[in-house]
């Protein structure tokens, strides 16, 4: 950016020039980021989250910025097969990563995602502004729940089984629970999550 | 062959785009050379700037400005003073903002922004709301223009002479909006064409556009505002927010694009929120649960910057059919936010009150709820006397006490620690239109395209017109496509009011009508041109009608409390609608749940307070500001009943984007009471005040 050009996506995007005072443009690194399976080279400021690393760096505008403090979910994408609130992730601690975003689940000139089409059927969104969010967050949590991961609606039956946890509404409401949707889709989202696992 | 698309389940236009991560939202738009701006909060609750000093900031690597009151651009005049940033040293709250950084990334603008030093001189400051405040004062009007006072008969009189009274007083704090989209817009400046875009997260596109020709000396013709995604709004995007002032301000000045997106903790105090309210409701009744007195009084705050009076008492000129009345409003001006819409202004608060007082006059009387409502039903407008266009309350009360198993229900149970009741409460929201421009093109490919600056804040907007369209041009829906949210389509009305399908599907409607009498006038193929045909429902829809027009339903809720925890969980809820024509009964569905979810956040957890001491909403960010999460929502059934109305418009629909918040947190207060046999009256129902209440 040092040319005043729009750097975006190059790498080397995030490096500020100096200030009028002559500061010294703030630390950076190369980080290696793969997303939606293809590999970006970056150069970070170190304060820019994986959110704005793929909203402003990649522009992959499909994670969306909400709270930018971890407390909607809007912002959940995968990193290496689980779900995170990128908001609160520094990209430069994701070198290496493996990263899908919404754009990575399923597109409408490939194939949609079972999910994105369960969420369709079910009209399981509204102004769609969390519905990235949503998507990602079921991906990783029918995975978890696959793995075996118990939640705080898993009876205490399953906690001994080391088998899949089955997702009952109750589970995936209580799975879910950390992706807010102000539109209250709550109902059919939970159906549509169901629609995939049944 | 005629083709219904009218009335039938049709899924989301833009759905693809949404669940691709395709659907560009304000803050989405990344022009080339695009910088960011983060606002500068004022961190007293009043007084006024003497100085900003932004050395430290600019001395920052990739700071391009900071605009203070000093140095920021003078704007023309607004309507609304809280578009009037950075103009003067005051700061009439907390959380005005005082400057703005703009950088070449967000994480310099936050740095920037954060390096600014700010120096007050402080005033004394007031925020402290109560109803005996000395200040307060009833105002001439209420929101939406209702007047402030309105009175029948001696209610007074007719209250010491009842048989059966109550007089109660109940509570609703102060309650934010929270779209998952905080206010966002890009603004582009094109200095050689003087040429204005701006992408921008609002109802309305056409009071964006009106407003920064104004503000920035612009003919409006030389500004676009484009509002293709929102992300939600329920009122707080209703009109243009300071965020869209900042960010062409800072495009100006630097000669940059420009992107600000809020940060979620500044929304409580620059895009409005509903302001508290404290109710008295006061009941007269003969035995057999004729009303013959209501007094509804309510008090509610607003800010120095402006005047909003949340209209609460408004319900009950609509409600029952009550000889003596009184509902009135009295307001605080106090150094608080400006409060403004959200969901229902009025209705859901107020309704809160009246359907509570309802509640305990059928606990006083041995009556059945929902027999007492239905006992009360007046045959015209209690308040104005008109004849009711339709209005089937009483259908809606007995279909929902059907399918919901009411009379079964009626015995309060204990499960262990649990306590399980049930309630039922009674909605209104009035019909709203607005006059809207619309255009129709037959094209010579044997498709039709129609425009609207109709805005799709997830309402499901596109999809319903395309449905008007295509009913009224009598062809399949997949031969129409729609365009909305963006200036230079025909201009239409805000997304506000529950008022849009009404209002665009109006002039859409007709324009496709005057377009179909063209074509068949014609023979033989459409000119390469094709055909257009334009409408404005100036003439019609802007008349006032003779009627009084509303829709109504009613609430039944199931709810459990937790006699250890103080926890209140709804186990099941169920709304029944009287809203005229429903016209897609998904995204109707979604319209009407999505609104009893809020609901359900204004009974059990949201709950916003102001600081007495820093002056400031305490309750700012997700975080500390409850709003429903997944688990607190179990299944939500809504039903309709078929309601034919041939006074509203030429869809014969009425407005579904707010009934469904209105009933829903009494009917939880109600079954609260039911299953506990003890009353709250202050929302939401939180586990202190529960444990308190049952103790």
């Amino acid at each position: 950016m040092a040319d005043g050009s729009d750097p975006r996506p190059d790498p080397g995007a995030g490096a500020v020039p100096p200030g009028p005072g002559g500061a010294a443009a703030p630390p950076a690194s190369r980080v290696t980021l793969k997303v939606n399976g293809t590999e970006h080279d970056l150069r970070l400021d170190h304060r820019v989250t994986l959110l704005d690393a793929l909203r402003g760096h990649l522009l992959l505008t499909g994670a969306k910025k909400g709270c930018d403090h971890g407390q909607c979910g809007a912002c959940t994408v995968l990193a290496d097969g689980r779900r995170v609130n990128s908001c609160l992730l520094l990209a430069v601690t994701q070198d290496g990563a493996d990263i899908t975003t919404v754009e990575g689940l399923g597109s409408t000139a490939g194939d949609l995602h079972p999910l994105q089409r369960a969420f369709l059927e079910r009209d399981a969104f509204q102004c769609g502004f969390c519905t990235p969010g949503q998507l990602c967050s079921a991906v990783g949590a029918i995975a978890e729940a696959a793995a075996g991961h118990p939640s705080h609606a898993t009876g205490a039956d399953a906690l001994t089984d080391p088998g899949p946890v089955t997702l009952t509404a109750e589970e995936v409401r209580e799975r879910m629970s950390g992706n807010l949707c102000r539109c209250g889709a709550y109902p059919r989202i939970v159906d549509a999550v169901r629609d995939v696992t049944a | 062959m005629r083709h219904v698309v009218l009335g039938t389940a049709v899924g989301r236009a833009e759905g693809p785009e949404k669940v691709t991560g395709a659907a560009r939202y304000a803050g989405d738009h990344a022009p080339a050379g695009c910088a960011h701006a983060w606002p500068v909060a004022a961190t007293v609750p009043r007084g006024r700037v003497t100085a900003v000093d932004a050395a430290a900031a600019l001395a920052l690597p990739g700071v391009l400005a900071v605009l203070t009151p000093h140095n920021a651009p003078r704007l023309g005049p607004s309507d609304d003073p809280t578009l009037q940033v950075l103009q003067d040293a005051g700061v009439p709250h907390r959380g005005w903002y005082v400057a703005l950084a703009v950088a070449e990334t967000p994480e310099a603008a936050r740095a920037a922004a954060s390096a600014v030093v700010v120096t007050y001189e402080a005033a004394g400051h007031d925020v402290g709301f109560r109803a005996d405040h000395p200040g307060a004062y009833t105002p001439e009007e209420a929101n939406g223009g209702h007047p402030a006072h309105r009175e029948h008969g001696d209610p007074d009189a007719a209250l010491a002479a009842a048989a059966v009274r109550v007089d109660c007083s109940y509570a609703v704090a102060p309650l934010h909006n929270h779209p998952m989209e905080p206010h966002a817009a890009t603004a582009l400046w094109d200095e050689a064409g003087g040429h204005l875009t701006v992408y921008d997260s609002s109802q309305g596109s056409g009071p964006v556009r009106a407003a920064l020709a104004s503000l920035f000396g612009l003919p409006e013709d030389r500004v676009t505002v484009v509002s293709e995604h929102v992300g939600g709004g329920f009122g707080c995007k209703g009109t243009p927010r300071p965020h869209v002032v900042l960010a062409v301000m800072a495009a100006r000045h630097t000669g940059r694009p420009v992107t600000l997106a809020l940060p979620r903790r500044h929304l409580p105090a620059v895009v409005g929120h509903r302001a508290p309210t404290l109710h008295r409701v006061r009941l007269g009744a003969r035995s057999d649960g004729t009303l013959t007195a209501l007094t509804h009084e309510v008090t509610t705050h607003t800010s120095r910057v402006r005047e909003f009076v949340e209209q609460a008492a408004v319900p009950g000129r609509v409600m029952y059919a009550v000889p003596d009345s009184r509902t009135t409003h009295r307001v605080v001006a106090l150094d608080v936010p400006t409060p403004s819409w959200m969901r229902a202004p009025g209705e859901a608060p107020g309704m809160y009150a009246l359907e509570s007082a309802m509640d305990e006059l059928a606990d006083a009387l041995g009556i059945d709820p929902v027999e007492l409502r239905v006992r009360n039903e007046p045959a015209t407008e209690p308040d104005s006397g008109r004849p009711f266009s339709s209005r089937h309350l009483v259908e809606c009360l007995r279909e929902g006490a059907d399918r919901f198993g009411w009379a079964s229900l009626r015995t309060p149970r204990r499960e262990g620690t649990v306590l399980c009741g049930t309630g039922v409460a009674a909605a209104t929201y009035p019909v709203l239109i607005s006059p809207s421009t619309a255009r129709a093109h037959a094209l010579a490919d044997g498709r039709f395209h129609v425009e609207v600056n109709a805005t799709d804040i997830g309402t499901g907007a596109r999809t319903v017109l395309a449905q008007v369209a295509a009913d009224a041009l009598g062809v399949p829906l997949d031969a129409v496509t729609v365009a909305v949210g963006h200036t230079g389509l025909p201009s239409a009305s805000l997304a506000g009011g529950s008022s849009g399908t009404g209002s665009w599907g109006w002039a859409v409607h007709d324009a496709c009508a005057a377009l179909t009498a063209r074509m068949a006038g014609r023979h033989g193929p459409l000119p390469g041109g094709g055909l257009s045909a334009s409408a404005d429902t100036a003439g019609s829809a802007g008349q006032k009608s003779p009627y009084s027009r509303h829709a109504f339903g009613a609430h039944f809720a199931d709810v459990r409390v937790d006699t250890v925890t103080g926890e209140v969980r709804v186990a099941r809820l169920l709304g029944v609608f009287a809203a005229g024509r429903i016209l897609n009964p998904v995204t109707a569905r979604s319209q009407f749940v999505g609104a009893m979810v809020m609901g359900v956040g204004m009974a059990l957890t949201e709950h916003s307070s102001v600081d007495p001491v820093h002056g400031d909403f305490a309750e700012s960010d997700l975080a500390s500001y409850h709003v429903p999460v997944h688990a607190d929502v179990p299944d939500i059934e809504a039903h309709w009943i078929d309601e034919h109305d041939k006074h509203l418009n030429p869809m014969g629909s009425k407005g579904i984007g707010e009934i469904g918040i209105v009933g829903t947190a009494a009917a939880i207060g109600n079954a609260f009471r039911h299953a506990t046999g003890r009353r709250l009256r202050s929302l939401p129902l939180t586990p202190d005040r529960v444990l308190d209440v049952l103790a």
